[in-house]
C-alpha cells in the first residue's frame, strides 16, 4: 500500500481526528462546560448548563472530523511548485464511508432527541414555557407569579398576595415558582437570564414556566422577542431575597399600590383588554 | 471608480437620515449644587397639524421653549436636580391597557396635580396619555379632555383658551444617563389598536431623556 494511497489517507485523517478529539473533548467538558451560559443560580440553569456542555459534546468528533479533513486535503491534496493544473480523480461512491455517516448522524440526533426530551421533562419544561397545561409539573407547592408584558414594560401580579401587581420582579428564595407568562398587546418573551427561565408572552395566552429559587441574588429580565421600537429598552433587573425581605416588600408594594387596586381586572390567566377606543 | 463614490454618497445619505433626528431641546437650570432645577413644558394633542409635522393628523407631544411650541421628544436634562413638569393635554381619553398603570410612581411628593387638584391614581379609563420613563421608575398618568368639552383644540399648537386639563408634578433625575420615554396609552387614532405611526415614532409619543 503506497503512503498516499486512498487507504492511507484515510487512516491518517482518522488518527488525527482521534487525536484532535482526545484533546478537545476534556477541554469542552471540563473547562468550557462548566463556564456555559447561563450560570447555576438555579436547578433549571444549572440543567441547562449541563445540556449545553452535552450539546458542545456530541458536536465535538463531528467538528473536529470536518475540520481535520479540510486541513488534511489543503495539506496533502495542495498543487506543488511548478506542478500542472489537471483534473482531480473522478469521485465515486464508497458505501462504508456513507454508511458510517449515516449511521454516526442518526445516532447523535436520535440521542439528542431522546435526551432532549428526558431533560425537558426532568426539568419541568426547562425554564420554557408549557403552555396553559404544561405535560410536565413539579410536585410540591408552588408560588404563582403573573408576568404581564406590553410595549413596552413588564409588570408583575402575585394572585396569592392579594393580587398585587407591581413593576419590579421579586422572589423569595428557596421557593419553587410558576410564572404565568402573558401579554397585553403584541407577542414579548420573557427571559431571565440567570434564572434559566425564557417563556413566550402571547396575548390571551396563559404560558407556564417553573424554577425554584436557589440563591440571594439579583438576574436580568429582557424581552426576547422583537416587539417594536423599544423593543431593545424592554429589559430589568429581578431579585431573589430571602424570606423575610420578601414578606416585608410585597406588604410594602400592597400599600402602595392600594390605590390602583380597585381598578385591576380580578386575577386571571389572561387578560383581553378592549381594543384601544382608537382602533383603526 | 464612480460606483464606488455612488455606494459612499448613499452610505453617507443613510447615515444622515438615521442620525439627523428631533433636535434636543435643554432647558434653562435654575439654582445650583443639589438645588438645581429645571422646568418642562409640555403640551400634547390629538392632532400635530401641517405646521409641524407632515403627519399632520398625529398624536403628538411639544415643548415650549422661550415661548414657542417645538415637536422636540429629545430631552437633555441635569443629573441629580429637580424637573417640574407641566403638561397641558389638549386630548380626549384612549384609556390603558394595563390599568396598573393609572397609578403615579416616581415622582415627588407621591402625587400629581390635576388642574390643581393633588391625585395620585386616575380611572385608567380616562386616561388619554403617560409621561413615563421606565428605566428612572417615572409614570404619571394624564387625564384625557371629556368628550363632551366645549371649545376643543383642532390642529396644534393648542392655545390655553381650548379645552384643557393642565398636569404638574417633580421628578429627581438621578445619576447621568441615556433614557427612553414613552407613552403607554395607545393612541394613535387610525392604526391597529392604536399602536403604530405616532406609537413607534420618536418625535411624537416616545423620546429619550439624555441626563448630564
Amino acid at each position: 500500500m503506497s503512503m498516499w494511497s486512498s487507504r492511507g489517507h484515510g487512516w491518517r485523517i482518522a488518527a488525527l481526528t482521534i487525536i484532535g478529539i482526545a484533546i478537545v473533548m476534556p477541554l469542552v467538558v471540563f473547562v468550557l462546560g462548566p463556564n456555559m451560559p447561563p450560570g447555576k443560580s438555579t436547578p433549571v440553569a444549572e440543567g441547562q448548563v449541563t445540556d449545553n456542555t452535552v450539546l458542545l459534546a456530541v458536536m465535538v468528533p463531528f467538528t473536529v472530523f470536518i475540520l481535520v479533513y479540510i486541513g488534511y486535503a489543503l495539506w496533502a491534496f495542495r498543487a506543488k511548485k511548478g506542478e500542472e493544473l489537471q483534473d482531480g480523480a473522478p469521485i465515486r461512491g464508497h458505501f462504508r464511508a456513507q454508511l458510517v455517516w449515516l449511521v454516526t448522524t442518526t445516532i447523535a440526533v436520535l440521542f439528542l432527541a431522546i435526551f432532549g426530551t428526558a431533560e425537558l421533562l426532568a426539568d419541568n419544561g426547562a425554564g420554557g414555557g408549557g403552555g396553559p397545561n404544561p405535560v410536565a409539573k413539579p410536585s410540591g407547592a408552588t408560588i404563582p407569579v403573573q408576568v404581564i408584558a406590553q410595549q413596552w414594560e413588564f409588570t408583575y401580579r402575585y394572585p396569592t398576595y392579594g393580587g398585587v401587581e407591581t413593576a419590579t420582579l421579586v422572589l423569595p428564595v428557596g421557593k419553587q415558582i410558576a410564572f404565568h407568562v402573558t401579554s397585553l398587546d403584541a407577542v414579548h418573551s420573557f427571559w431571565a437570564y440567570e434564572l434559566g427561565v425564557k417563556a413566550d408572552a402571547n396575548p390571551g395566552v396563559d404560558n407556564v414556566a417553573y424554577v425554584t429559587t436557589k440563591k440571594v441574588h439579583s438576574f436580568q429580565i429582557r424581552c426576547a422577542e422583537l416587539c417594536g421600537l423599544w423593543h431593545g429598552y424592554m429589559f430589568d433587573t429581578g431579585y431573589v431575597v430571602k424570606d423575610a425581605e420578601f414578606s416585608k416588600w410585597i406588604a410594602a408594594r400592597q400599600a402602595q399600590f392600594q390605590p390602583v387596586s380597585k381598578y385591576l381586572p380580578k386575577y386571571a390567566p389572561s387578560y383581553s383588554p378592549d381594543p384601544s377606543f382608537r382602533a383603526g | 471608480m464612480g460606483g464606488v463614490v455612488l455606494v459612499g454618497v448613499l452610505i453617507g445619505l443613510y447615515v444622515a437620515f438615521l442620525t439627523n433626528g428631533p433636535t434636543p431641546y435643554r432647558p434653562a437650570v435654575a439654582g445650583s449644587g443639589s438645588a438645581k432645577s429645571v422646568s418642562l413644558t409640555l403640551e400634547t394633542v390629538a392632532a400635530v397639524g401641517p405646521q409641524l409635522s407632515p403627519h399632520e393628523n398625529w398624536v403628538s407631544y411639544l415643548v415650549k421653549e422661550n415661548g414657542v411650541w417645538h415637536r422636540s421628544t429629545v430631552w437633555t436634562l441635569p443629573a441629580n436636580s429637580a424637573v417640574h413638569v407641566t403638561i397641558y393635554n389638549f386630548d380626549g381619553d384612549s384609556g390603558l391597557r394595563n390599568p396598573f398603570l393609572a397609578q403615579a410612581r416616581g415622582i415627588v411628593p407621591g402625587s400629581f396635580q390635576v388642574n390643581g387638584k393633588p391625585t395620585s391614581v386616575i380611572d385608567p379609563d380616562d386616561a388619554s396619555h403617560t409621561f413615563a420613563i421606565p428605566q428612572m421608575g417615572i409614570i404619571v398618568p394624564i387625564l384625557g379632555v371629556a368628550d363632551d368639552a366645549k371649545n376643543q383644540c383642532g390642529y396644534a399648537p393648542c392655545p390655553l383658551s381650548n379645552a384643557h386639563n393642565t398636569i404638574s408634578f417633580t421628578f429627581h433625575t438621578g445619576p447621568k444617563g441615556h433614557y427612553r420615554w414613552q407613552c403607554f396609552v395607545p393612541c394613535a387614532a387610525g392604526f391597529v389598536y392604536g399602536f403604530g405611526g405616532p406609537m413607534q415614532t420618536v418625535g411624537y409619543m416616545d423620546g429619550y431623556v439624555d441626563v448630564v
